[in-house]
């Protein structure tokens, strides 16, 4: 943990710096041309350098998408979004337009003095200054890839961001690339091959536990852009990984949309951990803006005894469409998703997981926890499912759900499916409610509404917020109270 | 000093006043013993002086050291000195008790400008309290109720009164569900509370546990009014003869 503190020190070291030198400086936006179409797809893989490979990868994909259309299952509700009317390429720019904390709403300068974000920190996050470069550049994989290159060198370790994987190690992007979500997975996931801007790559060579957490931080920034980013993560034979990954947004009138797609690997007895805390812009009070967050995330077991396990805290965004999953294919391999899904004001989450055995003796468990306030509506969408060679798979559900005042509303569909006998699914669900009466208890010993609150939703999510990094679970804590402010009293 | 003058409480304008006209006042210092049938309003009292949100006062004010109780929020009154400990206790699952109990002790002393406790000083007097009452180590670890046995979270109480050290303490039926030995380690524990400046509002059935707490007064509470005020004496005479002939009285 201490690697991935110096890094977050040196990140907003590095964000300040930018901002205090960016008045000088004047630099035109690089950006694409507004809407979608093949030229776009062209122009972004000309503005990475790409190899021919790649760009007739993104066309393919590009062709492919235009054939497809949305998913509609989902418990979510939104204007048609018009694909054209987006940039999908935003290039870094170091101007940043001389504004002050006077022209930010307060509510949001509050919000981040509450999270412990000093105040030229806050400046960036809460959207003042056209912080591209410092968030681009800094908050993505790259600072971290340059804070420890050598130390993760020495073991072997590749951390980079996607774009330079593809230059510098074209064989095993090919090789992997689109192998655990296929191109044409789903409707987000085949425009996010076509129009994927950047991300990171991870390779943990055989037999080496990765030396520290490796993390990215995503944020978009760009008014009307679109960010469409890419993650792969290979852990091969008997080799460990944990990564975080945290998102915010500024706030912004539109829906902006996230489209990301991150792919896991994990070979015989390797073990992955993908953490995030999502906290992207959720929309105002009345529900207007926020990001549109439709995440395609998935984990191979490919080998035996593998192991992949997903925590998310998602706080974030307007709309939630996010399964990470995981395919149990090696025979003894186990998946895990333990997720917090926290919704208030307009926001709808619609989130779960997949877990499908197709290996023997594979096993798998399934924590979750979703929060509504507000006008919020909560889903958990979850499948379990069992292939007919997947001889005494094993899957345990429990799946929570914590209501708070009268106007929200939670779900829960399980999709359960056994083709082996031998398999034994458990599931269990339970909706409750803050009562009054625990409130008033809280309130009787000193606490105020919101600590109350707070208290109780911490109790609530305490299981699964123990399967977080430390560092990331205070912070986790810390934004799911700031979530639920004013759901409450 | 806790003043209660003319308190009149219903659920709501118009319905069925649960407490009508009441009037009570407890110096510093004092333990003053409430008795009364059921339903006589006597939980209704304890709640309405912490604050709770479901009982509204028609008319009448509650004054703890000549502060208007009714502006202030449940929290706030609670940091100015009032403890209920509730009939029954709330559970608060996966907030471990000594959790539970630190969050409160340093809420109460933000409230009143203070700062906050030292994890290794909160410590000494959690396990220092813990141990006069009885209570293991490892129940503190527990979630704050859950599972407990009625007579652990009514020691439980007792236990947060004494961290949070109150001007007032209302301890309502804490002897229900108490076995005789538990019953004299909480009163122990009460009595050890005891001072010069700290009141109590004790609220029983049983003139047995007020051989221990041992009250400066006792009054009879009967449909939302207290009928008649006394010394220890009259938990006694009330022991031997029920409330007949105060319920007659007051349908005369
Ligand atoms: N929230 C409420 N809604 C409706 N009626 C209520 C409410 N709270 C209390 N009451 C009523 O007020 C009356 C007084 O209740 P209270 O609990 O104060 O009695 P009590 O003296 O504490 O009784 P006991 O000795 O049984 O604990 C009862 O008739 C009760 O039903
Ligand atoms: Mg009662």
């Amino acid at each position: 943990m201490v690697a991935v503190k110096e890094t977050v020190e040196q990140v907003k070291q590095l964000d300040v710096d930018q901002y205090r030198y960016g008045f000088t400086t004047d630099l035109e936006v690089d950006k694409a041309p507004k809407g979608l179409n093949e030229e776009i797809v062209r122009f972004i893989s000309a503005k990475k350098s790409e190899p021919q490979w790649m760009l007739d990868w993104r066309l393919d994909a590009y062709r492919r998408w235009k054939t497809m259309d949305e998913p509609q299952w989902a418990r979510v509700l939104y204007p048609k979004i018009d694909f054209n009317d987006s940039y999908y390429y935003a290039a870094p720019k170091k101007n940043a337009a001389p504004k002050t904390l006077d022209d930010v709403d307060p509510a949001i300068l509050d919000t981040y003095k509450k999270l412990g974000i000093p105040l030229r920190e806050q400046e960036i996050l809460a959207g003042v200054q056209m912080s591209k470069v410092a968030v681009d550049a800094v908050f993505d994989s790259v600072s971290v890839v340059t804070t420890f290159k050598e130390e993760l060198k020495k073991a072997g370790v590749i951390f980079c961001s996607i774009s330079e994987a593809i230059k510098d190690h074209p064989d095993l992007v090919k090789k992997y690339l689109g192998s655990v979500v296929p191109v044409t997975d789903n409707y987000y996931a085949t425009l996010n091959c076509a129009v994927f801007t950047d991300g990171s790559f991870v390779y943990i060579p055989e037999g080496v536990r990765c030396p520290m957490e490796l993390s990215t931080y995503f944020r978009i920034n760009e008014k009307n852009t679109g960010q469409f980013e890419r993650t792969l993560i290979l852990a091969e034979k008997g080799s460990y990984v944990s990564y975080l990954e945290g998102c915010t947004a500024p706030q912004r009138d539109e829906n902006q949309l996230h489209a990301a797609v991150v792919e896991l690997v994990a070979l015989d007895d390797a073990e992955i951990k993908y953490s995030t805390v999502q906290n992207w812009y959720p929309g105002d009070a009345e529900g207007k803006g926020g990001i549109y967050n439709f995440v395609t995330k998935r984990g191979d077991c490919r080998g035996a005894n593998s192991k992949i396990s997903w925590t998310q805290v998602e706080t974030g965004s307007a709309i939630t469409w996010k399964y990470p999953s995981c395919i149990l294919r090696g025979d003894n391999s186990r998946g895990e998703f333990y997720s917090i899904a926290v919704s208030n004001g307009y926001q709808q989450v619609d989130s779960g997981t997949k877990m499908i055995h197709l290996g023997k003796n594979t096993t798998s468990r399934i924590i979750s926890k979703g929060i509504s306030a507000g006008k919020s509506q909560n889903t958990y969408r979850g499948q379990v499912s069992a292939h007919r060679k997947a001889t005494n798979a094993r899957n345990f559900t429990n799946c929570d759900s914590l209501l708070i005042g009268e106007t929200c509303g939670a779900h829960t569909v399980p999709y359960l499916e056994s083709k082996n006998a031998s398999a034994v699914f458990e599931h269990e669900a339970t909706t409750s409610k803050i009562s009054e009466d625990q409130l008033f208890y809280c309130r009787q010993r000193g606490l105020s509404a919101e600590e109350a609150t707070a208290l109780i939703v911490n109790g609530f999510v305490k299981d699964v917020l123990q399967q977080l990094p430390m560092e990331f679970a205070v912070e986790a804590q810390k934004l799911i109270s700031i979530s639920l402010e004013g759901s409450v009293g | 000093m806790l003043e209660i003058r003319n308190l009149h409480v219903a659920i709501e304008e118009g319905t069925k006043k649960l407490l009508n006209g009441l009037n009570l006042t407890i110096r510093d210092g004092e333990v003053a013993a409430i008795m009364g049938p059921n339903g006589s309003g006597k939980s209704t009292l304890s709640y309405v002086i912490a604050g709770k949100e479901d009982y509204k006062v028609l008319d009448g004010e509650i004054l703890l050291d000549g502060k208007n109780l009714l502006e202030m929020e449940p929290d706030e009154r609670a940091a100015a000195g009032v403890f209920l400990a509730f009939q029954y206790p709330l559970e608060i699952p996966g907030v471990a008790t000594m959790t539970f109990l630190k969050a409160a002790l340093n809420a109460q002393r933000k409230g009143r400008g203070e700062d906050e406790l030292t994890t290794p000083d909160f410590m000494r007097r959690v396990k220092a309290g813990a141990e006069k009452l009885g209570i293991p180590q490892d129940m503190l670890k527990r979630g704050l109720n859950v599972g407990f046995s009625g007579g652990e979270k009514k020691r439980t109480e007792i236990l947060q009164m004494a961290l949070l050290k109150p001007s007032i303490g209302i301890l309502d039926e804490t002897d229900s569900g108490l076995d005789i030995d538990a019953l004299k380690i909480v009163s122990e524990g009460v009595n050890a509370l005891r001072s010069a400046k700290r009141s109590f509002l004790v609220i029983t059935h049983y003139q047995r546990l007020l051989n221990y707490i041992v009250p400066d007064t006792v009054h009879i509470m009967l449909k939302g009014k207290i009928v008649r005020t006394g010394g220890k004496e009259l938990a006694l005479e009330l022991e031997a003869n029920g409330y007949s002939d105060y319920v007659t009285n007051a349908a005369a």
